[in-house]
């Protein structure tokens, strides 16, 4: 690991005048953070140690029923807090998804939003990678691609974005709460990560010394708790990123969908909400025909960067998996294996 | 970078240290003060074997920097036993044949002792294999660790009842 000065404000004004400077790196949880360090992936001049700035660590309910959640809150906190597993169960099953009990222990959800993509190239310093290097060219594109992007990449990048827990919140309309040198300001999570184009290094809104206090869900987050889960297939039962995932939250009312969320992970730079099949949700009839065509929708524009035509299938398959999962309601107690298809609910069971 | 002053508690004993703020919490605890039972395996948090409570919680110490854990409470595997008597866990992994080589063993009773103390397991086997999946071993012994898991909280609650009588 390359040399640093280790600096830990005490003031969140105070962190941000030095994470603005050239070389600089937040460090909350660390997790990721000291792997790529670890790596020679990043070398950070400066870490501006966060991990102990007052009130970041909270979880408030919000006067209009929204919910603020501190970005210092640690993921296996929120996941365990039992009023919010509850009120956004599919969250809360994302959460627990993710990595292992000892990473959710330590990481943050402002880390999380933050988290670099697993690509092995941009893993492998010997590896050509526009994300790590600007202009040095893409070592995925025509590599080993099975796991890369579907939907929304580029021949400069088509790396995709890891994080679970991001996938239930964009459906949910997060906001993410950032505050800079210019005063404090709200970035729906949805335009918050950006999509590859021409710049990939380029991953999201913040600008130099930006500091994520805090993500917001809106009041009507809470309106699809009866009704939504996260399912994710990966490459072995437990402890591995998605190969694909999807979020989905359903009101029905009568046999007729009054509203929905839908959003994918795993498929592209970017927590994928899936816009164009909450339409053909919306005011359908709750069943199989009308999520194959929503499912059909979401995956309209997807294409192949590589080896990886197969996700697009299975895509549309984990989407009305989702659906027809939410439909049948949430579970009352979350999965002994957190948002996998094979966890022993009633009728889910793979060995039944 | 000059070395910066830190406090631990580490097994119960208060230490004053003074650390480059590269040193990771598991090689301070290995090079600096010896205690070796915390491995160092992947040294990038994917196996577990690093694992140690820092304030009561499971966390890979690989991947924590020890100036970021100044003022800390640290259990390690080596502040487990009360002198020659072994906790329920450990006695329990013999009981059940849950050992792997030394190298993994130390890791995957910390994080039984950390997946007991968050309550989330229960009774259910497959809850206490998901909760303990942060361990990663090639040498089996999975099916004997849950065994012992099982034993082990039956023998803590009941240790809790007397103590509650």
């Amino acid at each position: 690991m390359r040399d640093f000065d280790y600096i830990r404000p005490a003031t969140i004004p105070d962190a941000i005048a030095a994470a603005a400077e050239p070389g600089s790196a937040y460090l909350a949880g660390g997790t990721n953070l000291l792997d790529l360090m670890k790596g020679g992936i990043t070398s950070p001049e400066r870490i501006v140690d966060i991990s102990r700035l007052p009130e970041l660590n909270r979880i408030e309910r919000l006067e209009d029923g929204g919910l603020r959640i501190g970005a210092l809150v640690r993921n296996a906190d929120l996941a365990h807090d039992a009023a919010f597993a509850k009120a956004y169960p599919m969250v809360a099953e994302a959460l627990l998804s993710g990595a292992s009990a000892q990473l959710r222990n330590a990481a943050t959800v402002g880390g999380n939003l933050l988290q670099r993509t697993r690509c092995s190239y941009f893993y492998d310093t010997a590896s050509a990678c526009n994300k790590r290097v600007s202009g040095a060219g893409c070592a995925a594109l025509g590599g080993e691609n099975r796991l890369h992007a579907v939907l929304g990449w580029s021949d400069a990048c088509i790396a995709t974005h890891p994080s679970d827990f991001c996938v239930p919140l964009v459906a949910l309309d997060a906001v993410v709460e950032i505050e800079g040198k210019q005063g404090r300001r709200h970035v729906t999570l949805a335009e918050f990560h950006l999509l590859p184009g021409e710049t990939p290094q380029r991953e999201n809104a913040l600008e130099p010394g930006d500091l994520i206090v805090a993500v917001r869900l809106p009041a009507e987050a809470a309106s699809f708790a009866a009704n939504a889960r996260y399912l994710k297939v990966r490459e072995r039962t437990s402890y591995a990123f998605a190969v694909v995932s999807a979020a989905a939250a359903l009101v029905v009312d009568g046999g007729k969908i009054r509203a929905a969320r839908l959003a994918l992970g795993g498929v592209a730079a970017k927590p994928w909400r899936a816009r164009t099949a909450e339409a053909v949700l919306l005011g359908a009839d709750a069943n199989e025909a009308t999520f194959a065509s929503a499912a059909d929708a979401a995956l309209a524009d997807a294409s192949p960067s590589g080896d990886n035509a197969f996700k697009i299938e299975l895509a549309r398959r984990i989407v009305v998996r989702a659906l027809t999962s939410a439909q049948a309601g949430t579970p009352e107690r979350l999965p002994a294996l957190p948002a996998s298809p094979f966890s022993s609910i009633p009728g889910a069971r793979h060995d039944a | 970078m000059t070395s910066l002053p830190i406090t631990l508690t580490i097994n119960g004993h208060r230490h004053e240290l003074e650390v480059d703020p590269r040193v990771t919490l598991l090689d301070l605890l290995r090079e600096r003060l010896d205690l070796t039972g915390t491995k160092k395996g992947c040294d990038r948090g994917q196996c577990g074997a690093c694992t140690v409570l820092v304030d009561g919680k499971r966390i890979n110490s690989c991947l924590a920097l020890a100036v970021s854990h100044d003022g800390a409470d640290v259990l390690t595997i080596e502040g487990v036993a009360h002198g020659e008597e072994l906790h329920p866990v450990q006695a329990a992994f013999i009981a059940h044949d849950g050992f792997q080589c030394g190298f993994c063993t130390p890791g995957q009773i910390m994080s039984t002792l950390g997946l007991i103390a968050e309550g989330q397991a229960g009774d259910d086997p497959e809850r206490i294999r998901e909760g303990l999946s942060g361990n990663i071993c090639r040498c089996a012994a999975y099916g004997g660790i849950v065994e012992a898991v099982l034993e082990a909280q039956e023998q803590l609650a009941k240790a809790d009842r007397r103590t509650a009588a």
